[in-house]
């Protein structure tokens, strides 16, 4: 970055020290943190430009050495300067900062995912392989970490400050951050949209433990099914296997590989399949006939909460032979790389 | 004191009323807002109370929601929005542009009666228990998850709403059709052009917060589905129907604002605004621009990659008409002859604190710095600044530097420079700390903290109760100087437009005979000249 990481490194930690600026914990902090030093710089140099001059000229033309003003009408010149270095400036920090978005907001393929469900008023975090948590978050450093994140009732946002990432957490569609932490430790979880009575009580803990350490609470923490096993069951327990049976002569599609395909629909688009647009199968079929069946799925709105929806999804994440989930109870990561959705970007 | 003024012409409550003189419109608006002014004020000081300690122990989690939300909408809709449109605005738009009043007098009455409608209905769900959905009212959870009472607080929007709407009418008509003759657009004062700008956003951007708040109202009542997920509907579109009206109104906040600026700056520097024709343009920009940025209150809502860059794009412009219209001003003192009584003071405290609130507005505009500044104490202390820090500055500096022409009375000097000075120093260390609380990651609309937030929270409470100060001072002089302040005269400032070239406070028809504008805006050569040949009036 230009920096001595070493420099940065004690930099960061002498801010952090003075209790008025936050731990570096992901990969991510540092790139952040040099977007603000660059604003705040420009900042202060703006401000000491202005407040400069504002003395400078209030002593110099103050009206008993001043006493008669010069009329002046302007300067094009002095018009087209300050108009184009502000703008300059501000485009400098456009850039940078759509970078760093896209950075943030654009998972690599090779990012484990964790589901969280929001709710009035704490957060619940799902590890595939079964692993449930409120109000906390357990990691591994060193490995990017993707939350597939949905609300339960109204608008949440999941903040973990020292990560510097936060996005969303919207009822009725999945919304996805990643991260790679870097540094074991416990750090702050807020939920930072107001989401009524208790919203400041809406708070966790993310623990990042070093892989070995992580491995350890995989299999301490299990809580006997992992996801995809409760998925399993869900889909015999609603009956799904009737219609999507599998056979030539099924009333609904095969879904043995359907997720990550390209699907086309009855209307003559087609849809990328990911855990988005399953939800909105099972909650919206009339809106996403495949093409070649006929309309008649019942919908399970109201049926199904976000949990079950999860565990479904993560059902049939394994019905892809290219993707395998490990299952046993040991563990929280599935090997399965997510699909390359469009956004994604290679580690 | 000049014998027939305005303000005794006719004499009773009723001819207060029922009047049409602007000035006596701006009159009772001031009154309203200050009354609404230091309501919302008490709220913000329990809310500061309660934070000092990071556990909740001062109101219940409920109560503490329906403060901010009530201090965010009566600061909102019943005084900043108003504030200089209505007070000053309407005091001195006709006569700045040589008329006899607006251009629609009965309107500009019932745009005060809607305003104390709106008021009314909002001080009624304050009573009847409170509304807290925050002032953004956010779906679905002002649709579906709260049971306040948020139909009346929405109504109160909405009516006041209409005031607003039709103050800008007022003055967009005026400004077109009433001007004096020889007053080109090129002549009129700044203020004007500032205020032009505010009421194109008042007229265009106001509907459409009428409308998002009747859809709230029916998705409350009848369960229309519109923000509703489970029927097909989509709350993140209210959203975008919110900001598209509530961003627009942070300039129609801003903008009068800082008309008032270039005319105390003018006045105190005895020199014509650096650049009149950029600082004019300037103004319209921030309009049209102010359209279109809404989204970036949306970065991380759900909104696509590319349409969230297109926004930042457009926010950057945005950023550019203010910073030009900032160094004009500091331009105009360039070789003036400056004085500091209390409106320059003022003055000089916005366009630091402006400037500061604009700039951090630049990180906010910047996509990824946003994702970790957004929903924390960063965007409450950069919406204060641009806000408490320029706009409330602005207005206080408005207020004092008219006041003699409103009032016919100076008020003490001393005291009131020690007030822009309290104000300052409590204004900064109320919010500057809460930029560092932002990027610790304090979110906004907290009740409980965690415990090293609190040093920062004990500073910027600490500060609130000095700002609280500055803020009472003003209140109290002015009241006195009604009865006591010294005689102002027609012009104590020695400044230029119409407006002081006629008796404090003025007659209820402004001119004795229209004047005729032969002169460029800010021609203190004319004034000169004028004034050599001319008896000054003491009172």
């Amino acid at each position: 970055m230009g920096i001595s990481p070493v420099l940065w490194q004690f930099l960061i930690n002498w801010l952090h020290s003075s209790a008025l600026f936050p731990a570096e914990a992901s990969t991510i902090a540092p790139y952040a943190d040099a977007l603000y030093f660059f604003l705040l710089i420009i900042t202060v140099v703006g401000m000491a430009i202005v407040g400069a001059l504002l003395l400078v000229f209030s002593i110099r033309y103050r009206a008993e050495k001043s006493p008669v003003a010069t009329q002046i009408e302007g300067s094009t010149l002095l018009e087209a300067t300050w108009t184009i270095i502000p703008l300059a400036i501000f485009l400098v920090c456009f850039v940078w900062g759509a970078l760093l978005y896209f950075r943030i907001y654009n998972p690599p393929t090779n990012a484990m995912n964790i589901y969280i469900v929001g709710k009035q008023w704490m957060w619940k975090a799902e590890h595939p392989g079964g692993q449930h948590e409120i109000n906390a978050l357990h990691v591994p450093t060193g490995r990017p970490v993707q939350l597939t994140m949905i609300s339960q009732d109204v608008f949440h946002s999941f903040s973990i400050p020292d990560f510097r990432v936060k996005r969303e957490v919207i009822p009725g569609r999945y919304s996805t951050v990643w991260f790679n932490a870097t540094t074991p430790g416990t750090y702050h979880i807020f939920c930072t949209q107001y989401c009524g009575t208790l919203h400041s009580e809406m708070i966790g803990e993310v623990t990042v433990l070093t892989p070995a350490d992580y491995e350890k609470w995989t299999q301490e923490s299990t809580s006997g099914m992992s996801l995809a096993q409760n998925g399993e069951r869900l889909y015999a327990s609603m009956g799904c296997n009737a219609c999507h049976s599998g056979s030539a002569s099924a009333r609904g599609p095969n879904l043995a590989g359907a997720y990550g395909s390209k699907l086309a629909l009855t209307d003559g688009s087609s849809v990328f399949v990911d855990d988005a647009y399953l939800r909105e199968a099972i909650l919206n079929p009339s809106q996403h006939i495949t093409a070649g069946f006929a309309p008649i799925m019942p919908t399970y709105q109201g049926q199904i909460s976000e949990e079950g929806l999860i565990d479904l999804v993560e059902y049939l994440k394994t019905l892809n032979s290219n993707y395998r989930v490990q299952q046993t109870l040991d563990t929280s990561q599935s090997n399965t790389t997510a699909p390359e959705a469009p956004g994604m970007v290679k580690p | 004191m000049p014998k027939t003024t305005y303000i005794n012409k006719e004499q009773g409550i009723l001819s207060w009323l029922l009047t049409g003189d602007h000035k006596r419109i701006a009159i009772l608006y001031l009154i309203s807002i200050t009354f609404f002014f230091f309501i919302g004020g008490a709220f913000a000081g329990l809310i500061r109370l309660e934070l000092l300690t990071p556990q909740p122990d001062l109101v219940s989690s409920d109560t503490y929601n329906k403060l901010f939300t009530m201090h965010g909408i009566i600061m909102i809709f019943l005084f900043l929005v108003p504030s200089v449109p209505a007070t000053l605005g309407n005091f001195l738009i006709p006569i700045m542009v040589g008329a006899r009043d607006l251009a629609f007098p009965k309107i500009n009455l019932l745009s005060w009666y809607l305003y104390v409608v709106g008021g009314c209905l909002t001080l009624a769900a304050l009573v009847l228990g409170g509304v807290d959905t925050g002032w953004t009212f956010t779906t679905p959870l002002s649709t579906h998850y709260l049971n306040t009472h948020i139909v009346t607080a929405a109504t109160a929007i909405f009516v006041a709403g209409f005031s607003s709407i039709f103050t800008g009418l007022n003055f967009i008509v005026t400004i077109h059709r009433m001007r004096a003759p020889g007053m080109t657009w090129f002549r009129i004062p700044l203020f004007c052009w500032s205020n032009y700008a505010a009421s194109i956003l008042m007229v265009l951007g106001t509907p459409v917060l009428a409308i998002t708040i009747v859809l709230v109202a029916l998705e409350r009542t009848v369960g229309i589905g519109i923000f509703d997920p489970t029927k097909g509907g989509d709350p993140l579109l209210f959203q975008h129907l919110f900001w598209f009206y509530s961003h627009p109104a942070v300039y129609i906040m801003i903008l009068p604002g800082m008309g008032v600026i270039s005319e105390v700056i003018s006045t105190f520097s005895r020199k014509r605004v650096f650049g009149y024709t950029a600082v004019a343009f300037s103004s319209v920009a921030i309009a049209v621009f102010g359209f279109f940025v809404w989204a970036h209150h949306m970065f991380i809502m759900g909104v696509s990659n590319y349409s969230a860059l297109v926004f930042s794009l457009l926010t950057m412009l945005v950023a550019v008409p203010s910073a030009i219209k900032t160094f004009n001003w500091i331009a105009t003192l360039y070789k003036g002859s400056i004085t500091f009584e209390t409106p320059m003071l003022y003055a000089f405290g916005f366009i630091g604190l402006f400037t500061i609130g604009g700039l951090t507005g630049v990180f906010l505009g910047s996509l990824g710095m946003d994702i970790h500044l957004t929903e924390t104490y960063f965007i409450v202390a950069h919406f204060h600044f641009v806000m408490v820090g320029g706009m409330l500055m602005a207005f206080l500096a408005g207020i004092h530097f008219w006041w003699p022409k409103l009032t016919g009375r100076m008020y003490p000097e001393g005291l009131s420079k020690l007030a822009a000075v309290v104000t300052f120093i409590g204004f900064n260390l109320t919010f500057l700390p809460q930029f560092i609380l932002g990027y610790l990651g304090m979110p906004r609309r907290y009740h409980a903290y965690p415990p090293e937030f609190q040093v920062l929270n004990v500073l910027s409470t600490a500060g609130a109760t000095v700002l609280g100060v500055g803020y009472m001072l003003p209140l109290l002089y002015l009241g006195w100087s009604l009865k006591y302040g010294a005689i102002a005269g027609d012009n104590p400032w020695q400044a230029t437009g119409l407006e002081w070239q006629i008796q404090s406070p003025p007659l209820t028809e402004n001119f004795t005979e229209i004047p005729y504008m032969d002169h460029e805006a800010y021609d203190y050569e004319w004034l000169a000249n004028k004034t050599k040949h001319e008896v000054t009036t003491v009172g």
